[in-house]
C-alpha cells in the first residue's frame, strides 16, 4: 500500500525531504515505517530519534499505530509555538 | 469561537470586539469577564540579542489542532466564548505572535481558560520557532518550564 510521508522543522531540514510517497507492507505501523526510513541513510536515522513526534492524518499518534492505504504520516520535533 | 493561523498582523481591539460579540450572541448579560493574552517577539534569548523569528507550521494539522484546543478549553471552563489567532512566517522583534481571548461568567474561569489555552498550545499545536541573527537561524528548543506548565493541568 502507498502512504505519504511529511516532515517539518528540523526533521525536514535534516532529511532534506519535505514530502515523499512510500510503498509499505499491509498493516505497517508508524514504528515500522520509521525503521524503514532510518535504513535509507544517516540523515533519516538522525532525524527520526526518540524525541520525534508522529501524526497520522493530522492527529498526533502513537508509534504502534497501524496504518492504512493513503494515510499521511508526519514526523516533526516537539512543538515550540506561542 | 474562532481559531486562526495567519501571516499578517492582528488588531487586539478588533479581536476583543469579535470575542465579545460572539459571547453576547447566546449569553448577553451573563458575560462577566474577558481575559486576553498577547504574545510578542522578544529581542533576546539566553545567548544574547536576536533580530526576529520565523514560525513554521503544518497547515492542515495546525488549524485542526487549534480548533480542537479552543473547543476543549471552552468546555473545560464553561466559557461563553474563546478565540485564538497565531501568526506564522517571519516576524521582527516586538511584533505580535499570538492572541488568546476567553470570555466567561466569572473572572477565574476566564483567567484559567486563557492560561490553559496557552499552556496546551505550547504542547500540542504544530508550530516551530526559529530565531534569526546575522544571517543565521537556530531552532528554538522546547523548555522544561513549558512542559511543567502543561502538566499542572493534568493533576
Amino acid at each position: 500500500m502507498k502512504i505519504t510521508i511529511k516532515t517539518f522543522a528540523q526533521t525536514r531540514e535534516i532529511t532534506k525531504t519535505p514530502s515523499l510517497e512510500l510503498d509499505v507492507e499491509e498493516k505497517a505501523t508508524v514504528a515500522s515505517v520509521m525503521a524503514k526510513l532510518q535504513e535509507r541513510d544517516e540523515n533519516w536515522s538522525l532525524a527520526l530519534d526518540t524525541s520525534v513526534l508522529t501524526a497520522c492524518n493530522h492527529q498526533l499518534c502513537e508509534k504502534d499505530m497501524v496504518l492504512c492505504d493513503g494515510d499521511e504520516v508526519a514526523f516533526f520535533p516537539p512543538v515550540t509555538g506561542g | 469561537m474562532f481559531a486562526e493561523i495567519q501571516v499578517h498582523d492582528f488588531s487586539q481591539e478588533t479581536l476583543f470586539e469579535r470575542l465579545r460579540k460572539d459571547a453576547d450572541t447566546n449569553h448577553k448579560g451573563n458575560v462577566g469577564a474577558i481575559v486576553t493574552f498577547t504574545g510578542l517577539v522578544r529581542d533576546n534569548n539566553q545567548s544574547g540579542r536576536i533580530e526576529g523569528i520565523e514560525l513554521e507550521h503544518y497547515p492542515e494539522m495546525t488549524q485542526a489542532a487549534l480548533e480542537k484546543l479552543v473547543q476543549e478549553t471552552s468546555l473545560r471552563f464553561s466559557l461563553r466564548s474563546a478565540g485564538v489567532v497565531h501568526r506564522v512566517g517571519r516576524l521582527l522583534n516586538d511584533e505580535q505572535i499570538v492572541w488568546v481571548g476567553c470570555a466567561a461568567a466569572h473572572r477565574q474561569a476566564a483567567f484559567d481558560g486563557a492560561s490553559f489555552l496557552m499552556d496546551m498550545l505550547k504542547q500540542s499545536v504544530p508550530l516551530w520557532k526559529k530565531e534569526l541573527n546575522q544571517g543565521e537561524s537556530i531552532w528554538v528548543k522546547p523548555k522544561a518550564s513549558d512542559d511543567d506548565a502543561a502538566l499542572k493541568w493534568l493533576k
